[in-house]
């Protein structure tokens, strides 16, 4: 039941799963960040959030 | 000028953080003595008075542990506490658990220092407390991580700050490492020696997993954490980019957790492993940069604070030191670097180029923006901030300038060889070249003692000066109101 686990051991697999696992988690963070006109006006507005306990 | 306090009201919990500062100041002044009495042991052996609890040996632990957890430690406390409250705008969820937390910690520290000297130690770098202490510390950090967390919860405010998103990443892998790193079984349950659970290599391997990341998450994240409440603040403007600060964040935690076998080049570990530690300590020169980079943007357009602000000046300093050594830590990293610079005092030179041009820079210039707002005053001399800040500054140079001499000249004369192909330096000569740099580097320490001490009686007179008004306008208050009544 569990044998396609053994697919990880070889390191052969595992090396280029983690680049790809973790280049498209990168690529990821990177497009969430960045696109998104709104997105991005959000996230601007968090950077004033230690001067609200001023006004 | 921009060291002057605002009128707190007063929802949130001030009081474990006022507790905490005052105790990584005395910690910093212990910690830092007793960091210039090794220097000077090793200088001038005569220093170790042929007293066991005082020799090089038992005392280097003192230090490492008394600047790193206690001063260190403490300030993470005391600013992760005030950051928190500040930007989620409620209090801590529980005061017991606050004192909880500078109970254990205090008691922690007290006892790891004593039990160095007496020669009690686990001989783990960086993590010498003997099992009974580790216990306590767990304890207590589960209990920060739980009050932090629950409070984060509590918050008012829809967004999390970034500098609670580093506060979190530092408790969180702190609480790992320290947990899996002191995995271990103790001989008796009245003895304080106990064996690792590890053995061999992997010992070592998971020594340096805790090691270099007790320099990630202890030492880079939370300062960070640090870093982007205060330098805006101070700065009085937002942070240059909040989405950059994102992207440094992701990338640093993801990265850092990699690395540690770095420290291990040219040993029994596996060559694929250290190739692999120093190749992602190459790819952490970008989220470090790119947090370098916009905490000292912070400061675009208003460039001219760094000539009338010396908080600014500790900020940025430390901002440009942590650009520094993040950069010389990936270069060390290389293997064929490491070759020369393990195992001379090129690595010491690195380590408080973070410790004190990032760590504690950033440390003081936090805890002048923070101390006047916890006692409601000014401080109380801002021209002995700029004299700390000169003298910390002249130390720093001093120090690392040695150790580059010192580690880079040792690690030539280990490896030169003659026409014969014999080594060209007997081992003792190599000791010898280092009497003056290590001469240096004491004298340079000295330096930033003193900067230390400046800042405690400073910290000392604003805490009084603070009281003092306090009582006064209390007792104005109570006239007023006698008056109003009768």
């Amino acid at each position: 039941m569990f044998e396609w686990l053994t697919w990880f051991t070889n390191m052969e697999n595992t090396k280029p799963f983690a680049l790809v696992l973790y280049f498209t988690c990168f690529v990821g963070i990177i497009a969430y960040v960045f696109i998104g006109k709104k997105r991005a006006k959000r996230f601007e507005e968090y950077k004033f959030i230690p001067f609200d306990e001023d006004s | 000028m921009s060291s002057i306090s605002l009128t707190n009201s007063q929802p949130y919990n001030y009081d474990i953080i006022r507790k905490f500062t005052v105790m990584a100041i005395i910690w910093g002044v212990l910690g830092m003595t007793a960091g210039v009495y090794i220097a000077l042991e090793l200088t001038w052996p005569a220093f170790n008075l042929d007293i066991p609890a005082i020799t090089f040996g038992r005392l280097r632990p003192v230090h490492t542990t008394l600047v790193i957890f206690g001063f260190g430690g403490s300030a993470l406390f005391a600013t992760s506490y005030y950051v928190v409250q500040r930007t989620c705008q409620v209090r801590l969820t529980s005061d017991v658990m606050a004192n909880m937390t500078f109970w254990g910690w205090q008691i922690a520290i007290t006892l790891a220092a004593v039990s160095y000297m007496a020669g009690f130690t686990q001989a783990r770098e960086y993590a010498e407390m003997v099992w009974p202490i580790d216990i306590l510390i767990a304890v207590t950090w589960v209990t920060y991580f739980i009050l932090f967390v629950s409070t984060l919860a509590k918050r008012t405010q829809p967004h999390i700050y970034v500098a609670n998103w580093f506060f979190v990443a530092f408790i969180l892998a702190t609480a790992i490492l320290h947990i899996f790193n002191n995995m271990e079984v103790p001989i008796s349950f009245f003895s304080l020696k106990s064996y690792s659970l590890h053995a061999g290599v992997q010992d070592a391997m998971t020594q340096w997993w805790y090691g270099h990341n007790a320099v990630g998450f202890f030492l880079t994240a939370a300062f960070l954490g640090m870093m982007y409440y205060f330098v805006p603040k101070q700065a009085g403007r937002p942070v240059y980019s909040y989405r950059l600060s994102i992207i440094h964040f992701w990338a640093l935690v993801f990265l850092y957790m990699w690395v540690g076998a770095h420290h291990l080049h040219w040993t029994a570990l596996p060559d694929w492993t250290s190739t692999l530690a120093a190749t992602f300590s190459i790819l952490l020169l970008l989220p470090s940069w790119g947090g370098m980079i916009n905490g000292i943007m912070t400061l675009s357009g208003a460039w001219d604070k760094l000539r009338s602000d010396p908080v600014i000046r500790f900020l940025i300093v430390a901002l440009s030191f942590y650009g520094m050594s993040t950069f010389e830590g990936p270069l060390m990293s290389l293997k064929s670097v490491n070759a020369l610079s393990h195992y001379t005092d090129w690595t010491i030179g690195h380590v408080h180029s973070g410790a004190l041009g990032w760590v504690a820079m950033v440390t003081f210039g936090s805890f002048y923006h923070l101390i006047p707002r916890l006692w409601e005053t000014k401080m109380y001399s801002d021209k002995l901030i700029f004299l700390h800040f000169w003298l910390a500054t002249v130390g720093i140079v001093l120090y690392i300038s040695a150790m580059w001499v010192a580690g880079i000249g040792q690690g030539l004369m280990l490896r030169a060889f003659d026409e014969y192909g014999n080594l060209a330096y007997t081992f003792i000569e190599t000791v010898e070249f280092l009497y003056h740099p290590y001469a240096v580097r004491a004298f340079g320490g000295m330096f930033f003692v003193a900067g230390i001490i400046v800042m405690a009686y400073n910290v000392f007179m604003t805490i009084r000066k603070g009281r003092i008004e306090k009582a006064a306008l209390e007792e104005k208050l109570a006239a007023k109101l006698a008056k109003v009544q009768g």
